[in-house]
């Protein structure tokens, strides 16, 4: 409760109207760099932090909070409108976001996403208040054998979403795994698939691939088909959430709250994997499985939270340990260091005051994002309402700006758009873009950590499993795979011993229909 | 990290091109200008120290014209390495590199070597240190020493670059010096300095290698132990001052992680010597010396020829490390 007592500290002095101001300002600074297409919350926040440089350290915590939560909010703004992602960890927002935006429920997704973007980053603050460094300690002992056991869990899950063939699933996924080779091997310092050149050698940007192949594919793809197809106006909807789309929104929210957090804590942990996890889990657990894949509002809702959840977590190791563990908390650690502040084990005794000022200054920033941007939900929407010739050339612009503006290089503008014909190629071939992207982000956290695990163990298999947490998972894995083979062999012999079966297996042929459709 | 290098460098280019921009014209000779090239991402090794160096070269205006710093990011200052080959007789070019960009030629291959470009200057030099987290069973360099000639193979250590670069090279020298086959040592690459740290605090590995300016919070917490340092003398402050080095511990290796200026090839002598000058002339300044202070940098200058020399050595010395790790 001591913690308690500190925070109300904090938030005392952090409320002034004059900061209120300074965090509004932050917030809007935020989004509307954020919402560039491209420009993810790591770049948001290192382009806007010289801003912040010359105010008193309380303001410019409070101002720089805004900037962080606009970025993030930013971001998954243009992953729901414009399919284009920012960083990897709003891919999986991008998947359903955007299909609700086409569908015409684009203010829906913004508002759950601002909403359960809200409820993420209070709930993991406050995680951070109360267990920062109890935390941090058992997180560092979590090592490679975990993550890699919890990267096969995350790959065995992506079967889950294949799509309809198999076979196409599988050419993406493993085209996917083949990108996520390219460059640099940490290992040997050698570099693979490059082809000689010097621009290949390190690995490709995940945000180049994204948008590349989402964003680009689908202008080329709906640009080859203008022509042929009568235009259609994206229909603008409901400016607010219904009563169904809360009640629907609700357990996402919180349970992707719970699974972000931990994956932001531990050192190494990142954000993919929680948003990931989320989506599969949320698609198990809806009862309407079939609308994953064309606009379900779970689908945004879980991803966006654990994103956040994560993004609060990561807070963890920057200050408890002085670890930055995200592109967005290398950022931070910068900023933090501008301001004076050290992070590391002393940070916590030593500079105090400045703590828990930041730690309330990010409950304001977020809450400050909340009012702000949930009324301009709707507005944001109807940017939809543009013309789509004028959309989609405006999306190529701002795509190709991003791409260029990160290493003034036009070897980047090449790149994006050879995966942009990568995309149209398997939008015309019915291969499904999902399993290639979590391919590109999986491929390579699972090779490092097999290898970084092995080369500990000094090439033993025992290397691989010798963390309880590793074995734990390893045992889920195993009940994942044996428990629907177990349950298929069991289930010829069901109707005949208990008829209450029948009803419910004609059930899910229905929704087997439905999906087909 | 990749994102993250990607987003302060698109930061660094919109600050740079709007900063360009509003001073462009106020000074005449063009001809005097010259342009900085930093092989990897700002805020990292090399782009501190170049960034010293130009900003103390404009603050005395040792050039008379402008002088423009330029992050040319990739594989390891390889990019920036071919870019400088490709620029051979282009008087006003610079590029800070050191000793990782020695490795990096190799490890990628290029057609060429960093001897082949126009020697300018050594600047700096940075100590590696030998880390241990706090409850580990070695409280000397020589324990460590002992039990790692025991079972070379046994013991994991790590460091924050992948083979050929500095954390790399430096515990296979140092293997080397104690009698150590460099092949049987396990190595594990670490991304960086933050990966690193976790590692050694979660025992995942007993031993690291590194620069020490990223451990200091926890050197001085106490939660990491500096065994050794890897210079001619111990250092002059910080955390780890009272550490003894390799040398005072009976172990012969002096082992630092440089970093200097080289130019393009094909320049014509007068010109080789002017820009010699522009670093002397730095280096003579007392804000220079100030920023030697100030990052914990050791002062090391050796220009012209002696430089060449000096990079003949490194490069065979690099090339001969990871011929016996069987990477070359």
């Amino acid at each position: 409760m001591d913690n308690l007592s500190l925070l109300w500290g904090g938030l005392e002095s952090a409320v002034t109207p004059e900061n209120l101001l300074w965090a509004a300002l932050g917030v809007l600074l935020g989004t509307f760099v954020g919402v560039l297409p491209g420009i993810g919350p790591a770049m948001a926040v290192a382009l806007l932090l010289p801003v912040t440089y010359g105010l008193e350290p309380t303001q410019a915590f409070i101002m720089f909070a805004g900037i962080y939560y606009g970025g993030m909010y930013g971001g998954s703004t243009t992953s729901i409108l414009l399919n284009t992602p920012g960083e990897s960890s709003s891919v999986m927002t991008a998947i359903e976001g955007n299909k609700m935006a086409k569908a015409g429920r684009a203010a829906q997704a913004l508002a759950t996403a601002a909403i359960g973007s809200f409820i993420a980053g209070t709930v993991g603050t406050l995680g951070v208040v109360f267990f920062a460094p109890a935390l941090a300690d058992v997180a560092v002992r979590i090592g490679a054998p975990s993550y890699l056991a919890i990267t096969i869990m995350a790959l065995v899950l992506v079967t889950a979403v294949l799509g309809t063939s198999r076979l196409r699933g599988f050419i993406a996924l493993f085209l996917g795994l083949t990108i996520g080779l390219v460059g640099l091997d940490l290992n040997t310092g050698q570099p693979r698939l490059s082809f000689g050149t010097t621009q290949l050698a390190d690995r490709l940007d995940i945000v180049v691939v994204a948008v590349g192949i989402f964003a680009l594919g689908e202008a080329l793809w709906v640009a080859a088909h203008l022509r042929r197809t009568p235009m259609q106006i994206t229909p603008v909807g409901q400016p607010f959430m219904g009563k169904d789309d809360w009640r629907r929104s609700v357990g996402p929210w919180l349970r992707g709250t719970a699974l972000g957090f931990p994956f932001g804590a531990v050192p190494a942990g990142g954000a993919e994997t929680p948003t990931f996890l989320s989506y599969l889990a949320e698609k198990k657990l809806s009862k309407h499985p079939e609308e994953f894949g064309r606009g379900a509002i779970e689908g945004v809702a879980g991803p966006e939270a654990a994103n956040n959840a994560s993004a609060a977590g990561t807070f963890v190791p920057l200050l408890a340990l002085g670890l930055p563990v995200t592109a967005t908390a290398t950022i931070m650690l910068a900023a933090l260091q501008g301001y004076g502040i050290q992070p590391g084990p002393q940070l916590m005794t030593e500079q105090p005051d400045l703590v828990w000022t930041l730690l309330a200054s990010l409950l304001i920033g977020n809450t400050l994002l909340l009012v702000l941007n949930l009324p301009l939900a709707p507005l944001w929407a109807r940017l939809l309402r543009v013309p789509r010739p004028y959309l989609y050339s405006g999306i190529l612009f701002f795509a190709s700006l991003g791409a260029y503006t990160v290493n003034l290089d036009a070897f980047d503008l090449f790149l994006l758009l050879v995966f942009g014909l990568l995309g149209l190629a398997m939008r015309r071939f019915g291969l499904p873009v999902l399993p290639l992207v979590l391919g590109v982000i999986l491929g390579p956290i699972l090779e490092s950590k097999a290898r970084e695990a092995l080369a500990i163990s000094g090439g033993s298999a025992s290397g691989l499993v010798d963390e309880p947490l590793a074995v734990a998972v390893y045992t889920v894995v195993a009940l994942l795979l044996l428990v629907p083979f177990v349950v298929a062999r069991l289930r010829p012999a069901r109707p005949r011993t208990d008829g209450g079966a029948t009803p419910e297996t004609g059930k899910r042929t229905d929704d087997g229909e439905l999906v087909e459709r | 990290m990749l994102t993250a290098t990607r987003a302060i460098a698109a930061a660094v280019a919109v600050t740079v091109s709007v900063a360009t921009a509003g001073c462009g014209v106020t000074r005449g000779d063009a001809s005097r200008d010259l342009a900085m090239w930093i092989p990897n991402s700002p805020g990292g090794g090399y782009d501190q120290t170049g960034r010293a160096a130009v900003s103390v070269m404009e603050h005395d205006d040792v050039t008379g014209g402008d002088f423009e710093v330029t992050n040319i990011l990739g594989a390891g200052g390889s990019v920036a390495l071919t870019r400088l080959m490709g620029a051979a007789g282009d008087e006003h070019t610079l590029m800070t590199m050191g000793l990782g960009v020695v490795g990096s030629a190799y490890s990628f291959a290029l057609p060429f070597k960093v001897t082949d470009a126009t020697p300018i200057a050594q600047l700096i030099e940075d100590q590696e240190g030998v880390l241990v987290p706090a409850d580990s069973p070695y409280e000397s360099i020589k324990d460590f020493v002992d039990a790692w000639r025991a079972d070379p193979t046994g013991i994991a250590v790590g460091g924050g670059s992948s083979p050929g670069g500095p954390d790399h090279l430096f515990p296979m020298q140092l293997a080397e010096a104690v009698g150590i086959e460099p092949a049987e040592v396990r190595y594990v690459p670490y991304d960086g300095g933050g990966p690193l740290t976790s590692a050694l605090l979660g025992d995942k590995i007993a031993v690291g290698f590194s620069g020490l300016g990223e451990f200091e919070g926890q050197i001085a917490a106490g939660e990491l132990r500096v065994l050794a340092v890897s210079g001619e003398e111990r250092l002059a402050g910080g955390p780890a001052a009272d550490v003894p080095t390799l040398t005072e511990s009976g172990i012969d290796l002096v082992f630092t992680n440089w970093r200097g200026v080289l130019a393009p090839p094909d320049l014509s002598e007068e010109r080789r010597a002017e820009l010699i000058a522009f670093i002397e002339e730095m280096h003579a300044s007392p804000e220079w010396q100030q920023a030697l202070e100030d990052n914990g940098w050791t002062d090391a200058l050796v220009t012209g020829d002696d430089f060449g020399q000096f990079l003949d050595e490194q490069d065979a010395r690099v090339a001969s490390t990871l011929e016996e790790v069987g990477l070359l």
